[in-house]
């Protein structure tokens, strides 16, 4: 059953991966604001306006 | 600097049409398949419309075609406007449109010729499995490549289910996909028996965690908050949901497995991460509906936000049902039965269905830029795909109880109650014709949606390139002296260390497998198990091709119910030769894995040639091709050697006379066969298959079987 030392270390360096891309995301500010980012995608596919019809 | 750019809506629109017609296409062969399993005569009287060779072709077109389009569409959609950056690459993004298409049209073609593996949702051959590697990566490189570029520093929560399903969908299906080519489109799974269905197990627990779950979550977390005009409920919820949800999934494959030969601290190990699984995915599910909260009175006039709150709830019905079906207790009734077609039904139709059809009503007015043709028919569409989910699942529900419990039961002399399998499939017939019912009215939905969807379009014209303005990114700050080593600088470009990691991950995984391959002594054996004869081995490729793994299991669960109508329990040591595993996962039939010796080779050829001479009212089909077409032996050489390459210890030089053998043993049972006044040519393909029936599970003798220790 050697499988399963090998999906375990495919499945621990999965989450290894999403472990560092956890603390990059914590280090980088990307998770300082929890309330503006929901807000503002509301709003970001507005068309300039010179450019509406 | 204010800088002005442009989204690129033709390949959204692109996949949008590849979604819908595929969803069409995929539905459609449902049906069929549905259909065949209270009316056997639907397979259209061919092998290449046979249930064994389409259910397969169904599953990867709504899998793959259906929803794989839907992903890439919503994730070309949402991406470029959250990180307000047109897509990496346009040549990229039409490769991997384009690409995406062909390796389906491939399996189309493909899957009704039975060229195919025969792991589930993993069913397409090598050729087509590299093609799948290619274009994923294409996939990713254009979506981190718009990473790079974006003007947004922030990343939305979307996006990062949008990475962890390229990342891990790539290593998934590469681990799935380690196989020995013997010809263009015959290969070996590397792994045998009990590792080969673990690895399987693994791949498609975590498919459907990471195809059929995580991409759309980002896309409710994009498209739920847009079509409400407010903001999700809780951000921060959505991030918990987030990293929880993705560390905890990837654990759960092995409760798939349950009951089997598989050790038992893993089928442990699965239940508990499955029970944990229920916290981040109600989270999710309730951050998505009370994303609606105070605004229930648009839910009444919108529909789209109806096919949400359908689609989300749904999604909260299968992954509470998930951790319930991974206790062993449930496990034991609703495995093999109809219970887990219900189950899986209610993500894909709910869940996966409603939430692209949604996006599709949302999104196709907006590159049109005008206004959806009929909101009555998008009503029309609601009501009888709602209605169609209903029919659906819940007959299925039933036949599930229904046919597990009799199973299961004994008279009071401690006797099956039901021992001819065949009475509790008849029993099941009228829920299977209302299961087709409710596939046709949801179906019908779809046929209306893209009639509306079409008329929609006409009326407006597509914005191929819709202009946008952002500001450009500051570059990040400049680090420090002290900081410039390069893992810092690493750090800093995520995207580039994510790519990095992969490829890490996938060098170390191959030096971390060879030994397994290489060293046959860890695997538990038993030493009165002996390789397949070249007959069987030949016989045992065209149960493949046939895909009788659709419906039969090969896996005797240790329950006295099961014992006492099939045989002794299956041990791991008796699958070491099984490249693949055939231990299935539904038993529409009867299991078979111990077949062997049961029945006269003539009831054998004559349930073939049509099982209902043999097991009146069997909703098995004739095979009677066959008994016609001859066996291609050219093969057998390629097969043996691949075999050996494997570990499956023939002899040396043993190819040379394999095929002498061959003929040997057909004319063996070409013999027995004509006592029973049955004349059939020893070279057709119906005598492999008959070797092979009365091989399976005949190389253990019970009370005689001398366990080797496992390392």
């Amino acid at each position: 059953m050697n499988i399963l030392y090998f999906l375990i270390g495919c499945s621990v360096f999965l989450a290894l991966i999403f472990l560092l891309a956890f603390f990059w995301a914590m280090k980088n500010g990307q998770n300082d604001d929890t309330y503006t980012p929901a807000v503002r995608i509301l709003f970001d596919d507005e068309i300039p306006n010179e450019n509406k019809k | 600097m204010l800088e002005k750019f442009n989204y690129d809506n033709k390949i959204v629109r692109n996949f949008a049409i590849a979604t819908v017609i595929w969803g069409l296409v995929g539905m459609l062969v449902g049906l069929l398949v549905a259909m065949q399993l209270f009316k056997p005569e639907m397979n259209l009287g061919n092998q290449y419309t046979t249930f064994g060779r389409i259910r397969p072709l169904h599953t990867n077109a709504v899998i793959f075609a259906f929803v794989g389009n839907g992903i890439f569409m919503g994730v070309y959609y949402s991406l470029q406007r959250l990180l307000k950056a047109r897509m990496f690459s346009d040549m990229l993004s039409s490769i991997h449109f384009w690409g995406w298409q062909l390796i389906i049209v491939s399996a189309a073609l493909t899957l009704p010729l039975g060229l195919t593996t025969s792991h589930e949702y993993a069913e397409l051959e090598w050729p087509i499995d590299i093609a799948i590697t290619l274009i994923w990566v294409v996939f990713g490189i254009n979506m981190f490549g718009t990473i790079i570029k974006r003007r947004e520093r922030h990343m939305y929560v979307a996006i990062w289910f949008y990475i962890a399903t390229f990342v891990t969908v790539a290593v998934l299906h590469i681990v799935n996909s380690f196989q020995l080519p013997i010809s263009a489109f015959k290969s070996y799974y590397i792994y045998a028996g009990v590792q080969d269905a673990l690895v399987q197990w693994w791949y498609g627990h975590n498919a459907v965690a990471f195809f059929l779950t995580t991409p759309y979550l980002g896309m409710m977390y994009y498209f739920l908050p847009k079509m409400a005009q407010r903001p999700v409920y809780s951000y921060k919820l959505s991030i918990l949901h987030f990293w929880s949800l993705i560390f905890i999934y990837i654990w759960a494959g092995p409760h798939h497995l349950l009951y089997s030969s598989l050790p038992d601290w893993a089928q442990s190990l699965g239940v508990a991460f499955s029970i944990m699984l229920i916290a981040p995915s109600w989270g999710g599910m309730i951050n998505g509906l009370l994303t609606l909260r105070g605004a229930w009175d648009k839910v009444r006039e919108d529909t789209i936000l109806k096919f949400m709150v359908v689609g989300i709830t749904a999604y909260g019905m299968s992954t509470f049902e998930g951790p319930l079906l991974s206790l062993k207790q449930v496990n034991a009734i609703a495995h093999f039965t109809d219970w887990i077609v219900a189950h899986v039904h209610v993500g894909a139709l709910g869940w996966n269905g409603f939430l692209t059809f949604a996006i599709l009503y949302w999104l196709i007015p907006r590159i049109y830029r005008t206004e959806i043709f009929s909101k009555k028919l998008v009503a029309f569409h609601f009501w009888i795909g709602t209605l169609g989910i209903l029919f659906y699942a819940i007959p299925m529900y039933l036949s599930g109880f229904l046919q597990g419990l009799m199973w299961k039961e004994f008279t009071p002399d401690g006797m099956l109650k039901y021992p001819n399998f065949l009475e509790t499939t008849l029993q099941l017939l009228p829920m299977h014709i209302f299961r087709a019912i409710g596939g046709a009215l949801y179906l019908t939905g779809v046929i209306v949606m893209t009639y509306n969807l079409i008329k929609t379009a006409k009326s407006g014209a597509l914005l191929a390139d819709e202009p946008a303005e952002a500001m450009a990114l500051e570059p990040a700050f400049a680090p420090s002296s002290s900081e410039k080593t390069w893992h810092r600088a690493l750090e800093r470009k995520p995207m580039y260390f994510l790519v990095l990691s992969l490829i890490v991950i996938l060098i170390g995984g191959m030096v971390e497998m060879m030994p397994t391959f290489m060293i046959s002594s860890n695997i538990p054996t038993i030493a009165s198990v002996k390789p397949y004869s070249p007959l069987e081995l030949q016989g045992r490729d065209l149960y493949i091709r046939e895909g009788c793994v659709n419906c039969h299991s090969q896996m005797v669960r240790p329950f006295r119910s099961e014992t006492e109508r099939y045989g002794e329990y299956s041990k791991a040591g008796e699958f070491v030769y099984d490249h693949p595993f055939l231990w299935g996962s539904k038993r529409t039939g009867p299991d078979l894995h111990r077949e062997g010796g049961k029945y006269s080779n003539a009831w054998q050829y004559n349930h073939l040639m049509d099982p209902t001479t043999m097991s009146p009212g069997s909703i098995m089909p004739p095979y009677d091709w066959l008994g016609e077409q001859t066996l291609d032996t050219t093969t057998t050489v390629a097969k043996i050697n691949a075999m050996r390459t494997l570990g499956v210890p023939y002899a040396p030089l043993y190819e040379q006379k394999a095929n002498a053998d061959l003929q040997k043993q057909a004319e063996e049972i070409t013999a027995n066969l004509a006592k029973d006044n049955i004349k059939v040519s020893s070279d057709k393909e119906i005598i492999a298959i008959i070797a092979y029936l009365q091989r399976l599970g005949t190389d253990i003798k019970v009370g005689n079987v001398s366990m080797q220790p496992s390392n």
